[in-house]
């Protein structure tokens, strides 16, 4: 029924795929009105996309609806997406069905972020989205357009790595080293949110990522040295 | 995960109307129902995203008092002002939710829609799930399964963190469907199916909960939850408290079908908290509890958590 009163937005018409741009303002008023000292737009300051602060997830396929002032509906082919990731413009053709981790692992070559439970459980595919950390795993690909995407790509690289990340390697807070990413991302966001974190805030924020090893004491370590509070175990 | 259409709209008359399409489903958080559907245990054939929905997000005070949006995610909603000053009972629930990325992800109307955890559910057999004429979960492994509520063959508990605090607090939520809008009591959006054909939710086709509103009646409350480990998982055992002059109400989590309102307890705490009125409160919720073959532990996890949730309040 709904599907003739609703048609499949076609192909063709889709605009150029560009992230949307509209700031919303009312989850920053509205919902964060006592968010402590992390701020998503604190976050997104230097940023080059710092107009896309957009709780709103929206879409090319959003602005074609409006322009039709009615409701658009894609897939459930592969519909053409565009995302911001670590600052970077990115296109591809997926289906609405693509979780966020499959288009950054599988389509964006970006595999920083690691598929271990794909159930939203683990924390190794933690990213942040607009400056939260998110279960890719649980987002959608399309639901991530027009939000500013940060993977552990875009927290520090090899030759110029932020704290966490050289203080991961000072303390050897890894063993398989595969929920790394995940915990990396965390901890990053943990450090916005909280610049001088005590334990039970290390171990509270901390608490959505998973280590099988029990690399945890390395971890808390880590981040107690990245937030300049020393450097003892545990 | 099966192929689905998705659909954004901007206004919440629109979701309805996309969601009034066979096999339509609203999408919000997407921490439970992204899982579900990669289990199998879900497959629409659209989703109805609500997250770009102006009017769904964001709290404010109303005449009615503290009106939540049903996409208000549960991180923010925890430090809002009116929420740690009035309502304790709820920011302690969401505290409870220890994983940061689910406190960025999950909304309030998700936490409340939110399917149960039973790993028959989850693995395909259904909320009420049938083998040979008997609950497979009566019969196997039920550790995390009801101890009210559980005489029929329905025996997965309600994993909502906010359902108990805010049924105690007397909240209310609108729904939103193709007839209009409706106001229900909280407790109402919830029944126990006698099959898995049916819903555990009152809602009708094509109807999404738009907001909560929570009355800013003056009480004690808090929510206490018992769980296995620091890190993120659901409890084994929650219990919210709020009590003032006009009387107390006491909600159990993890512990029945649906969030299980104990007027027995509540009797206890009527003429105040005391230490004693605490012990009292959880034993007589307690009092009608009934073990399956191997959750008989949640009894006492549920005693404990009915009295420290009112000496919390207390």
């Amino acid at each position: 029924m709904a599907q003739t009163r609703y048609p499949k937005t076609p192909r063709e018409e889709q605009p150029e795929a560009s992230p949307a741009t509209s700031p919303d303002e009312r989850i920053d008023s509205a919902e964060t009105g006592a968010r402590g000292p992390f701020s998503r737009r604190q976050f997104l300051r230097g940023s080059a996309a710092a107009g896309a602060a957009s709780a709103g997830l929206l879409s090319g396929i959003l602005d074609d609806a409006e322009a039709q002032d009615e409701p658009g509906v894609a897939g459930p082919g592969a519909v053409d997406m565009a995302f911001k990731i670590n600052g970077k413009a990115y296109v591809a053709t997926l289906e609405p069905r693509v979780t966020l981790l499959d288009a950054l692992r599988n389509h964006l070559d970006l595999t920083g972020a690691k598929k271990v439970c794909d159930r939203g459980t683990c924390g190794a595919c933690t990213v942040l989205l607009n400056g939260d950390p998110v279960y890719a795993c649980s987002v959608l690909a399309i639901e991530a357009q027009g939000s500013e995407v940060t993977t552990v790509e875009g927290i520090g690289s090899p030759a110029n790595m932020h704290p966490i990340q050289q203080a991961f390697v000072d303390h050897d807070a890894q063993q398989c080293g595969f929920c790394t990413p995940g915990f990396v991302v965390a901890s990053a966001a943990l450090l916005n949110r909280h610049p001088n974190p005590d334990q039970d805030t290390v171990h509270r924020e901390l608490g959505g990522n998973l280590c099988r090893c029990g690399t945890y004491a390395g971890i808390r370590a880590a981040v107690a040295q990245a937030a300049g509070g020393g450097t003892t175990n545990g | 995960m099966r192929a689905f259409e998705y659909s954004s709209p901007r206004t919440a008359e629109d979701a309805i109307r996309m969601l009034s399409a066979e096999g339509a489903v609203a999408l919000a958080g997407g921490t439970d129902l992204l899982s579900l559907m990669k289990d199998g245990a879900a497959a629409p054939s659209r989703l109805v995203n609500l997250k770009a929905i102006p009017d769904l997000t964001g709290a404010h005070e109303t005449d009615g008092g503290l009106h939540i949006g049903a996409t208000t995610r549960l991180g923010p909603l925890g430090e809002h002002r009116v929420i740690r000053e009035s309502f304790p009972a709820v920011a302690q629930a969401i505290a409870g939710v220890r994983s940061r990325q689910v406190l960025s992800m999950r909304t309030v109307g998700g936490d409340l829609l939110q399917r149960p955890r039973c790993w028959y559910f989850r693995a395909g057999f259904g909320l009420v799930p049938m083998h040979d004429g008997q609950s497979m979960a009566k019969t196997g492994d039920n550790r995390y399964h009801a101890i009210f509520g559980n005489a029929g063959d329905a025996v997965f508990v309600n994993p909502s963190s906010l359902a108990p605090p805010l049924i105690a607090l007397g909240a209310s939520a609108t729904v939103l469907g193709p007839d209009g809008e409706r106001t229900v009591r909280v407790e109402d959006l919830y029944r126990t199916p006698a099959s898995s054909d049916e819903s555990e939710f009152t809602l009708g086709a094509a109807e999404i909960v738009t907001g909560v509103t929570i009355p800013m009646r003056s009480s004690r409350n808090a929510t206490y939850e018992i769980r296995n480990r620091k890190g993120f998982d659901w409890p084994l055992a929650a219990a919210s408290v709020a009590a003032s002059d006009g009387g107390a109400r006491v909600v159990l989590g993890h512990a029945a079908p649906t969030p299980w309102m104990s007027a027995a307890a509540a009797g206890a705490l009527a003429g105040g908290i005391s230490e004693a009125s605490a012990e009292a409160a959880g034993d007589a919720a307690v009092a009608d509890a009934a073990a399956l073959s191997g959750n008989g532990y949640k009894i006492q996890l549920a005693r404990v958590a009915v009295k420290r949730a009112a000496l919390a309040a207390m």
